[in-house]
């Protein structure tokens, strides 16, 4: 009962914070010096154009008017309709949203799979030459920046050694579009061509995206294990003649990897912010692009829809981590 | 003074601690010497075409860009970009961040939650997100990467000072200080922010860091600094076009970014080793 009490109190704050964010979002968007009106109107309009269009996306009413407006439309669903693709805003979104996730989710699963069992092999044979290699690995993984990172891959892999294409997410026929996720779909669709050329395509980016992930993951799992493991309980264990690797997997890792899940959960707001640098370098139709591309053009709807959808994915993820956690650990509950 | 001398020596004995350290000293040697260490100093903006796109040779050490400029000059020079970038912002977050998580974590009132909700707010989206949209709007140059980076980065010094401080407020010693009749901002600033000065001094160092590579992809985005400043992201991006005969181009701006980071990471997590005792005991 009280852990439904806490989930039902975790989901419940999602609204202020978005609320709050849409708030700063929008006066933040809304400072800008440059004519929004005069972007779309071109340089020959003349004022009664500009007038009619300033009508015509509310831009003649007050601010807290097109505020209200604005999160009326939200309500509904409706994110207005942006000043540079003339599109809805949420229709850009939904469209480019599946390159994103597919990314994001493509990094953070091959960044956990290396680097749990990597951070495991470290805890355990500590100081060996794996472990300084990794740490070596960790910090430099934090400190490289993910654009830079790309276009070295790009010159390295594509262009000196040929192995992969650049551009885009596929270069043959797109599967049928089924879920947007093009490895999803060409498994649905038994396409096979098209599954391997979007994992080929997938991978630069990828693992560029995911060098930072793979670096947190790493230092939280090495630090996690070692922490339990020289907990009391581990003793006993082994006094008990548990063989070794039953006792770290069943007992030690279970607790250890508690951090290294609320790490995973942060660890997707920070996928999300580095699609944005990736998508660019890697031509990577995705949120990404459109952030930056509305963002130089102050099409300060898409720029409310894409703050939004990212504080929304960020606030979920944290919030699903929190919950999982407390599940998994209900001493959390007291605190 | 003895903890002094005992966290001096620590720091003398963390090898990570004492590159970042010297990392950073060089950085700063870097940015004021510039026109020393420069090799063609007043190529920074002089454009030569006869000299355009040469490869890392003995006269250009890091080659030449499209535009005839020595590069390792540029990459110099850029360095106070990125200094004075990361300094003021900085400051400037925790001239913010700071008051802001010690008055919360002392009063645990109303204003304090609100505060706090605020600051949820925050960081609620990845900084990146929000200091693009900050800087895009407010348009692109070097005074408003900084304006954007500081009014996006102050809520981590809130969190990490306010959480700091909530503990400190049980803490025997703040107890007495009241009984002694100490007033509340006396002893906030007196006992409670001593105390809590050598997180601010960790999140400081690992937040130059943040804030340079933040800044170098405002650059790269073309939301920060403007060309023909020899700032390192803005030089990458302008790079694209010449890739991938001229590799020189991209590659030297981003070790400088890659060192220079680096630095200030290893520092601060060397300082939080030797200043944390919990985190000490998992890391070795």
């Amino acid at each position: 009962m009280r852990f439904l009490l806490y989930v039902f109190k975790r989901i419940a704050y999602i609204v202020p914070i978005l609320l709050g964010l849409l708030t700063l979002t929008f006066f933040i968007s809304r400072v800008i010096p440059a004519d929004p009106v005069a972007l779309i109107a071109g340089g020959s309009a003349s004022p009664e154009q500009i007038q009619e269009l300033k009508r015509q996306y509310g831009f003649d009413k007050p601010l807290y008017q097109q505020f209200a407006i604005y999160v009326g439309g939200l309500a509904k669903g409706d994110l207005g309709i942006s000043l540079y693709s003339r599109r809805p805003v949420m229709k850009d979104l939904a469209d480019r949203f599946p390159a994103t996730a597919e990314l994001s989710m493509f990094a953070l699963l091959i960044s956990i799979l290396f680097a749990v069992p990597i951070g495991v092999a470290c805890a355990l044979k500590r100081n060996s030459k794996l472990d300084h290699l990794m740490r070596g690995v960790t910090i430099a993984g934090l400190a490289i920046v993910g654009f830079w990172l790309g276009i070295m891959f790009q010159l390295l892999f594509s262009y000196k050694l040929g192995i992969f294409t650049l551009g885009r997410r596929i270069s043959v026929p797109v599967p049928e579009t089924v879920t947007g996720f093009y490895l999803i779909d060409s498994l649905l669709t038994l396409n096979g061509r098209a599954f391997f050329n979007s994992l080929w395509h997938l991978c630069l980016p990828g693992i560029t995206l995911a060098v930072p992930a793979f670096a947190t993951l790493v230092r939280f799992t090495r630090s996690g294990l070692l922490d339990v493991i020289n907990r009391e309980y581990i003793l006993y264990e082994t006094s008990m003649g548990i063989p070794r690797w039953l006792i770290i997997y069943k007992y030690a890792l279970r607790n250890a990897l508690i951090p290294v899940v609320t790490q995973i959960g942060l660890l997707i707001g920070y996928l999300l912010a580095g699609a944005v640098v990736i998508e660019s370098v890697f031509d990577w139709p995705g949120l990404g692009i459109y952030a930056v591309e509305s963002m130089l053009m102050s099409d300060y709807k898409a720029i409310l829809g894409v703050t939004l959808i990212a504080g929304f994915i960020c606030t979920v993820s944290n919030i699903v981590v929190d919950i999982v956690i407390t599940f998994v650990d209900p001493r959390k509950l007291e605190q | 003074m003895t903890t002094f001398i005992l966290i001096m020596k620590k720091f003398m004995g963390d090898r990570l601690a004492i590159t970042g350290l010297a990392i950073i000293v060089c950085l700063i040697l870097t940015a004021f010497l510039a026109p020393y260490i420069a090799t063609h100093p007043r190529d920074v903006f002089a454009v030569h075409p006869a000299e355009r796109l040469q490869g890392p040779n003995a006269r250009h050490v890091f080659g030449t860009d499209d535009m005839g400029r020595d590069i390792f000059s540029r990459v110099v020079f850029g360095s106070r970009i990125s200094l004075l970038i990361s300094i003021v912002a900085i400051g400037v977050a925790l001239l913010i961040g700071v008051p802001i998580g010690l008055i919360t974590g002392y009063y645990g009132n109303r204003v304090s939650e609100l505060l706090m909700r605020i600051s949820d707010i925050f960081l609620a989206v990845p900084q990146i997100i929000l200091a693009l949209a900050l800087a895009a709007a407010l348009g692109p140059s070097i005074q408003n990467v900084i304006l954007a980076l500081s009014f996006t980065y102050w809520p981590w010094f809130t969190r990490t000072v306010h959480a700091e401080t909530r503990s400190l407020k049980n803490s025997i010693f703040i107890e007495a200080t009241e009984a002694l009749g100490i007033g509340a901002w006396r002893t906030i600033v007196f006992h409670v922010l001593p105390n809590v000065s050598s997180s601010i001094i960790v999140r400081a160092s690992l937040g130059m860091g943040y804030t340079i590579l933040t800044a170098s992809v405002l650059g790269f985005l073309g939301v920060g600094a403007q060309p023909p400043a020899p700032e390192w992201g803005v030089t990458i991006a302008n790079s694209r076009r010449f890739l991938p005969d001229a590799w020189w181009y991209a590659t030297f701006p981003g070790l400088a970014i890659f060192m220079v980071v680096m630095g200030f990471n290893m520092f601060g997590d060397g300082l939080r080793d030797i200043l944390d005792p919990r985190i000490r005991r998992a890391k070795r």
